[in-house]
């Protein structure tokens, strides 16, 4: 869906290109996400695929369309675009501001409206209540899903989304992670998301593009970033705790012993991540969980050998 | 004092109304003449960092000129009568108006621009829905403040023939004839508190909701 | 120019007669507004009517505004520096009231738990403090001042103004550019001078 060909950006008095080369590729109804230390690039190479920055070099394919040869303003009309500091326009109300794409795109007023009231409902705003509403009197969240419906009025099929969740708190930002994880779930719209925040990349990233300095390191799954990083800077970058993390991936149900094993006092959900289950072993002092499914009925029982070989031999396994 | 200066302006009415007239639309023509040039100029200034700050600078010199001096040069220049005048108080008008408006559009939120044109909006649609609407606030205070400098400065007019009110202080002046003083001093200080508060109410009108 | 040459006295004597005019009007007003100032800035309502009557004085055309005092002051001199005072009064107060209520709150309680009177805490901090607000309306109190002592020729107070109305009155334009290109530039030098004086005292304040 989205094609990005030895793309190269350089600044006025830089001495390396911002990026340099950059060559990966999104199918359709992925999240890309972006991800590095600061001036690596990743808000640079978003900003060329919808033409706010243009490239230098190389080439950005949407949708089997060159993008350079095409019309930016007709261009950015069909990408959803969401910034960090969301960029709501102070002087028109909520329902104006989800609007706008489709004003721009002269749809008429009735087709409008019900679309903005149907943005709302996805969000989880009662459109009644916000939609005549300003954005300052909405809270930080509240305006990040504003900002997101915005961004899909038009329904465009690509989103660029440049760290949207970075300026709220971190309970609110969990939150706004798993309602768009919902979302994108029933929509399926392919997305170039942008962080700096590992655990951010591995909850909302189908494929995460670890970038430094302008070049790509490694393009892969969360799955694989964290079990086989490519070099000590990835294995740096994604953190000591990786092992953790790939924990938290996996699910317990994926690798309980089904019979035997010790059975234990202590239990744990099959819903349950291993890393919840390693903090059970670990608090309670076990070697050994038994597993219930929802109902309450024991399945089988974990063991922290299983675990260890888990860490080990992950991949032939079903993931979270 | 007071029902004399009535009284004259009831026995001299239609002097008193070519006064009035002159001092108005002297005034609302060099208002709009300045409005019309400064307002686009500084729009389009505001995009400019370089010329933003080098027109402010140069605005604000401007700002400290006495008006009767800026008068003053303009008779060797354009001679007397209304042209000169009006002339004169466009160049007053300028400075307040073009400062505002490149303020007015400079301080706008830089990613409220950045989200608006990210979404598809042409420049020229992002200066019509987003730019003028947020700082038209700041830009009727800039005309506040030029129509009140403009309505004074119309005054001092008569000095190059120019017509207006000023014509009855001056002449009151000369004349030592108190009466005849205050039918152009009242008038003219009312004139000039109404045009700030028209001004001043219709910033408020314009100002778009979610801002205020 | 050569009327200028010939003629560089009486635009020597007219600048210092501006200058002098305008310079004992700001000396004035200065001292007032100081002290209403200070009154005005730990008293809300006083403030606000402040601010209420700045704004309705400002607004009256100048030569208005001579006129009217002719009745009650006359013409000369005194006509033209009480119609300055008014008018620099109302601005310098404002910038006094409002330099002094805009010390962050924080120095202030400083400098109370300090053990500073109130005296000490006005000299040694809000003051300070409030310095660049303060030259800042002296700046625009003295363009006005420039300005409204132009005007003030016509009702016998002399100055730059008395070149420019005597040269439109015999039709003599070197006279005119004479007055007017001065008035321009005692403006433009002033108002650049306090600019640069608002501008160090600012910085000093963020050091």
């Amino acid at each position: 869906m989205i094609g990005l060909k030895g793309l190269t950006k350089r600044f006025a008095g830089e001495p390396r290109p911002a990026v340099d080369a950059l060559t990966l590729e999104v199918a359709e109804g992925e999240t890309c996400v972006l991800i590095g230390p600061s001036g690596c690039g990743k808000t640079t190479t978003m900003r060329m695929v919808n033409r706010m920055i243009e490239p230098d070099a190389g080439s950005i394919e949407v949708a089997g369309r060159d993008v350079t040869h095409v019309d930016p303003i007709e261009l950015r009309r069909s990408i959803g675009y969401v910034i960090q500091q969301i960029g709501l326009f102070p002087h028109m109300t909520i329902g104006e501001n989800i609007a706008t794409v489709p004003r721009l795109l002269g749809w008429d007023p009735e087709r409008t409206a019900r679309r903005v009231d149907e943005l709302l409902e996805l969000v989880a705003m009662d459109p009644d209540d916000y939609r005549n509403r300003f954005p300052r009197e909405l809270s930080g969240g509240q305006r990040q899903r504003v900002g997101v419906a915005r961004a899909l009025a038009a329904n465009p099929p690509v989103m660029l989304m440049d760290e949207p969740f970075g300026a709220i708190d971190p309970i609110t930002r969990a939150r706004l992670q798993q309602e768009f994880l919902r979302i994108q779930e029933r929509l399926r719209k392919t997305v170039v998301f942008v962080t700096h925040d590992i655990d951010e990349a591995i909850r909302m990233g189908d494929r995460i593009a670890i970038l430094r300095a302008g070049r790509l390191v490694q393009y892969d799954t969360p799955e694989v970033i964290l079990a086989r990083p490519a070099e000590a800077f990835v294995e740096e970058f994604v953190g000591v705790d990786r092992v953790l993390k790939r924990l938290s991936l996996l699910t317990v149900g994926a690798y309980a012993a089904p019979n035997g094993g010790t059975l234990s006092a202590h239990t744990i959900s099959a819903s349950a991540t291993l890393r919840d289950a390693l903090t059970q072993l670990l608090i309670k002092d076990a070697e050994a969980l038994t597993v219930t499914d929802d109902a309450g009925q024991i399945i089988g029982s974990l063991s922290l050998q299983r675990i260890r070989q888990a860490i080990s031999g992950s991949e032939s396994h079903a993931v979270a | 004092m007071l029902a004399e200066a009535w009284l004259y302006l009831l026995g001299h009415p239609a002097q008193f109304a070519k006064a009035l007239g002159v001092h108005v639309s002297l005034s609302l023509s060099a208002l709009a003449l300045a409005a019309l040039i400064a307002v686009p100029a500084g729009v389009r200034l505001a995009h400019r960092r370089a010329g933003a700050l080098a027109a402010i600078n140069a605005a604000n010199v401007g700002r400290t000129l006495p008006s009767l001096a800026v008068l003053a040069l303009a008779m060797p220049l354009l001679g007397t009568g209304f042209l000169p005048s009006l002339v004169a108080l466009t160049l007053i008008a300028l400075p307040p108006v073009l400062i505002n408006t490149i303020v007015g559009v400079r301080e706008i939120d830089p990613d409220v621009i950045d989200a608006a044109r990210g979404m598809g909006m042409s420049g020229r649609e992002v200066l019509r829905r987003i730019e003028l609407p947020l700082a038209v606030p700041v830009i009727f205070a800039g005309l506040r403040t030029a129509a009140v400098q403009v309505v004074s400065g119309a005054v001092l007019a008569t000095f190059i023939g120019g017509g207006g009110l000023g014509d009855f202080i001056t002449a009151g002046i000369a004349m030592m004839a108190l009466p005849l003083m205050l039918v152009g001093a009242i008038p003219v200080t009312l004139l000039s508190i109404g045009a700030d508060a028209l001004f001043g109410a219709l910033q408020r009108q314009l100002t778009p909701r979610g801002l205020q | 120019m050569s009327w200028f040459a010939r003629n560089w006295d009486l635009v020597a004597i007219a600048l210092y007669e501006h200058v002098l005019i305008a310079l004992t009007a700001l000396a004035i007003a200065a001292a007032i507004s100081l002290v209403l100032g200070v009154w005005a800035a730990r008293r809300p309502r006083v403030f606000a009517a402040t601010l209420a009557v700045t704004g309705a004085l400002y607004t009256i055309p100048t030569l208005a505004f001579l006129a009217l005092l002719i009745p009650v002051v006359g013409l000369g001199k005194a006509n033209v520096i009480i119609a300055m005072v008014a008018f620099s009064l109302v601005i310098m107060t404002r910038n006094v009231a409002t330099g002094i209520r805009d010390v962050p709150g924080d120095m202030v309680e400083a400098a109370k738990g300090m053990g500073m009177s109130a005296r000490q805490l006005l000299a040694r901090v809000e003051f300070p403090l409030a310095l660049p607000v303060i030259i800042a309306g002296l700046r625009i109190a003295t363009v006005t001042v420039i300005s409204v002592t132009t005007v003030g020729a016509y009702v016998n107070a002399g100055g730059l103004g008395t070149l420019i109305f005597d040269g439109i009155a015999t039709d003599n334009p070197p006279k005119i550019w004479a007055g007017a290109l001065t008035a321009c530039a005692l403006a433009v030098v002033a108002d650049l001078a306090l600019a640069r004086l608002e501008d160090m005292l600012r910085r000093r304040r963020k050091a």
